[in-house]
């Protein structure tokens, strides 16, 4: 695994035994409907964090919070010291440190798959060519998807094109991963590619928060596990407590349906 | 369909992306009186000619208003063009859509060819065609029956509404999925009854809001008829701009006037035929 | 070569009537090759001032300014929805009478803008009008949550649009933007009306000189069979070009 020196993007108030995700009291509201009614927790370097819950519980809002695609209401979160509330907000710095990867994929359609992973580093990062093809190379045998490299996203299987798009975000070595229910639209067959990737990634260190609904997988991968409903956090703890010892008759509700 | 579709061609033709629909609703162009005040404005764009204008001339607009009932009998007179080169291209389009889908090797290829020329060949060209090379006057029976010019432009425009219909008889049909001929040919229908009783009635929705897209184009297009000598509103407008002195500052009013008409007679068939397509659509 | 061709026209013509004056005649060889270029300066010209205002008007119409949508949407409405040919001579003889004159070098009054330009203008703007519509129903087809992806990647509005919308939505109106080329190519014969010495004007003045009408609109239709046909196909490559494997139906 490639990852950027922390000397690369200095961040002045921020050392990596802080939490590298600050998320406090946040609140968001969609008109007069307020999906997030209070959030808070952090989220230390390396830890996997799996975020559940019933739809529209605001699960997939908190997630696209934290690297700024939605803006907040109120409250605060920080990503290695940067102030995602922050009207100032250097939306590219922040981007640089937080990689996301969609339920639906995402990726271009007008681009093959080396292309998808080598497009943002070039453009956005203006990193240099040659470069980024051998990280872009390395990173698509890494999901395992070596000799895909010039295969269209239309001419790959759902699985296939949410590995292209994992390692599209990792193209950007960032330092934290959001995972936005990403096994949502896949065939059953598919999904556990897809997981094994994201498994691999969580042990290599990367700090991952993951929206999902692969409850075994959260209780195997996850470090700790927070229940929202309704806007709130409802229960959160390590999994073996978690799933073991539910208090709220909420989450148990919950858990007797999907486990 | 946001094309301008004198081609005829239809959506289903086309290879549009997978993933993605062309969304037809046309909220840009709906119409907002604004548009209607930009229209007037260009109508009397030379008011302030006329203020220099003198006592003995009219003012623009005054000329426009006195001119107006001759100039909207022009109009009238290329609202019928249309209406009668649409009708007569609708039913030669028909059948020349039907020969193209007809079994066999010669009758669909000489079709094809036919719809392939009379659609790619401009319109004015195709109006200069029939103008100079039908015979003033034809004998049917020993009878001899005077082609006067307009029928002649009316024959001119029908010509390439009878192709763009043919073409689009031809998409409509097409885009019935082969199942449908199949389940009809099992309940023992010949060819001929699978098309008029199974098919076509299933592509007729299909077919009106391209349909109307020709009308609306050809009902545009009737103004060439002055280039080839036929006496309508663009000729009209040229003749009252001389009888008024042929004065500069009344070109911009007068054929403002002219894309006003067009315009307010053009507009609502557009809105009509894209509520249709959304209508259609949805269902 | 050239002679033969000559010699074999002129036969034609003595043996069976059949009158093509623009092959063995080299002064309407001439008028018939200047309407030709005339045609196609038309042509590309309004092309391409078509496809800037297609872009320009697209992007006004998802822009901020209210008025400036306004204003587009009121342009597209009028353009789509009148006679070409009414609209050439509204600006050539409405606005055009209206410019004042300049002087020429040889001290002659000339208007500022010739028959040429003004139907270079007009057309440009009737296809135009067209253009912003169908660019911009491309746009809206590029699903918003490719734009999404696209800035989480850190990609900026500007980028996004360059290297991720426009390719796409570029694909999505292709077929629509070959229609209104193709239909642009066959309007330019409306300049005729303004007495502009394309293709059908240059063929109309030989037949009236040499009585051969009949053999003139063969030339006629050929040359716009075989000019719409080179569109066509450039365009056909340009789609084929741009097919994206695995998405194409």
């Amino acid at each position: 695994m490639t990852r950027a020196p922390l000397a690369e993007t200095p961040s002045p108030n921020w050392t990596p035994d802080q939490p590298i995700v600050r998320i406090a009291d946040v609140h968001k509201s969609f008109g007069t409907f307020e999906v997030l009614k209070g959030i808070s927790f952090d989220v230390r370097k390396g830890e996997v964090v799996c975020i559940i819950g019933p739809s529209g519980s605001g699960k997939s809002t908190l997630i696209r919070c934290i690297n700024a695609l939605v803006p907040v209401t109120a409250g605060s979160i920080e990503v290695e010291g940067i102030d995602v509330t922050d009207p100032r907000l250097d939306k590219l710095a922040l981007r640089r440190k937080v990689g996301m990867v969609f339920q639906q994929y995402n990726l271009f359609p007008h681009k093959t798959a080396l292309q998808n992973v080598m497009m943002a580093p070039i453009h956005v990062l203006g990193q240099e060519k040659r470069e980024v093809e051998a990280r872009a190379r390395a990173l698509l045998a890494k999901v395992r998807l070596a000799g895909k490299e010039n295969a269209y996203p239309g001419e790959l299987s759902g699985g296939q094109q949410q590995r292209v798009a994992i390692a599209r975000s990792l193209a950007m070595r960032p330092d934290v991963m959001l995972f936005d229910e990403v096994t949502a639209a896949l065939d059953p067959e598919t999904v556990k590619e897809v997981l094994v990737t994201i498994r691999e990634l969580a042990e290599e260190g990367m700090t991952c928060m993951l929206v999902t609904h692969e409850m075994n997988f959260a209780r195997d991968v996850a470090d700790h596990i927070y229940f929202t409903d309704r806007g709130v956090i409802v229960e959160h703890g390590p999994p073996a407590t978690f799933f073991a010892s539910a208090q709220d008759e909420r989450t148990r509700r919950f858990l007797s349906q999907v486990l | 369909m946001s094309a301008p579709d004198s081609q005829g061609r239809r959506p289903g033709d086309l290879p549009v992306l997978l993933p993605f629909a062309l969304p037809k609703d046309r909220a840009a162009s709906r119409l907002r009186p604004a548009h209607l005040r930009l229209l007037a404005g260009l109508a009397v764009v030379a008011v302030p000619a006329w203020a220099q204008g003198g006592a003995a001339a009219l003012s623009p607009l005054e000329v426009v208003i006195k001119w107006a009932p001759l100039l909207l009998t022009g109009f009238a007179f290329n609202v019928a063009i249309s209406l009668m080169a649409m009708a007569i291209g609708t039913v030669a389009g028909i059948g020349l859509g039907l020969a193209m889908l007809a079994e066999g090797r010669i009758l669909p290829r000489l079709a094809w060819c036919a719809t392939q020329v009379f659609r790619n060949v401009p319109w004015l060209v195709l109006l200069f065609f029939v103008m100079f090379l039908v015979p003033f006057q034809i004998t049917v029976f020993g009878l001899r029956v005077p082609l006067p010019d307009w029928v002649k432009a009316t024959f001119g425009f029908s010509l390439p509404v009878m192709a763009n219909v043919a073409e689009i008889v031809r998409g409509a049909v097409r885009s019935v999925p082969n199942t449908q001929w199949e389940a009809a040919e099992s309940l023992a229908f010949t060819r001929r009854q699978t098309m008029w009783r199974i098919i076509l009635p299933q592509c007729a929705k299909r077919m009106l809001p391209p349909w109307m897209n020709v009308y609306s184009l050809i009902a545009m297009a009737t103004v060439q008829a002055s280039i080839v000598g036929v006496t309508e509103m663009l000729t009209l407008t040229a003749q009252v701009h001389a009888a008024e002195g042929g004065r500069p500052e009344l070109f911009a009013p007068l054929y403002g006037f002219a894309l006003l008409c067009f315009f307010l007679y053009c507009y609502p068939i557009d809105r009509f035929t894209a509520a249709l397509e959304r209508r259609f659509e949805t269902r | 070569m050239i002679a033969t061709i000559q010699a074999w026209f002129q036969q034609l013509y003595e043996t069976t009537g059949f009158n093509f004056t623009i092959f063995y005649d080299p002064y309407d060889w001439d008028r018939y090759v200047a309407g030709l270029r005339m045609t196609l300066i038309l042509g590309i010209s309004t092309i391409l001032a078509s496809l800037v205002i297609g872009a320009v008007g697209a992007l006004l119409q998802s822009g901020p300014s209210r008025v400036l949508r306004a204003l587009v949407n009121g342009f597209v409405v009028v353009f789509r929805n009148t006679p070409p040919l009414v609209q050439i001579f509204f600006f050539y003889f409405g606005l055009g009478t209206l410019l004042p004159d300049i002087r020429s070098a040889d001290g002659l009054r000339a208007p500022i803008l010739n028959n040429v330009q003004w139907a270079i203008i007009s057309l440009s703007l009737f296809a135009g009008a067209f253009n912003v519509e169908i660019f911009r129903s491309g746009i809206e087809a590029v699903p918003r949550t490719t734009v999404e992806a696209a800035e989480a990647l850190g990609y900026t509005r500007f980028k996004a649009y360059r290297y991720v919308v426009l390719p796409l939505a570029l694909r999505v109106c292709l077929p629509a933007l070959n229609n209104n080329l193709i239909n642009l190519l066959k309007t330019t014969t409306l300049a005729y009306a303004i007495a502009v010495p394309e293709t059908l004007y240059a063929v109309k003045q030989i037949w009236s000189e040499s009585q051969n009408v009949l053999e003139m609109m063969l030339v006629l239709l050929a040359t716009y069979a075989v000019l719409v046909g080179v569109l066509v196909w450039i365009m056909h490559r340009w789609e084929r070009a741009l097919r994206i494997p695995g998405y194409g139906r």
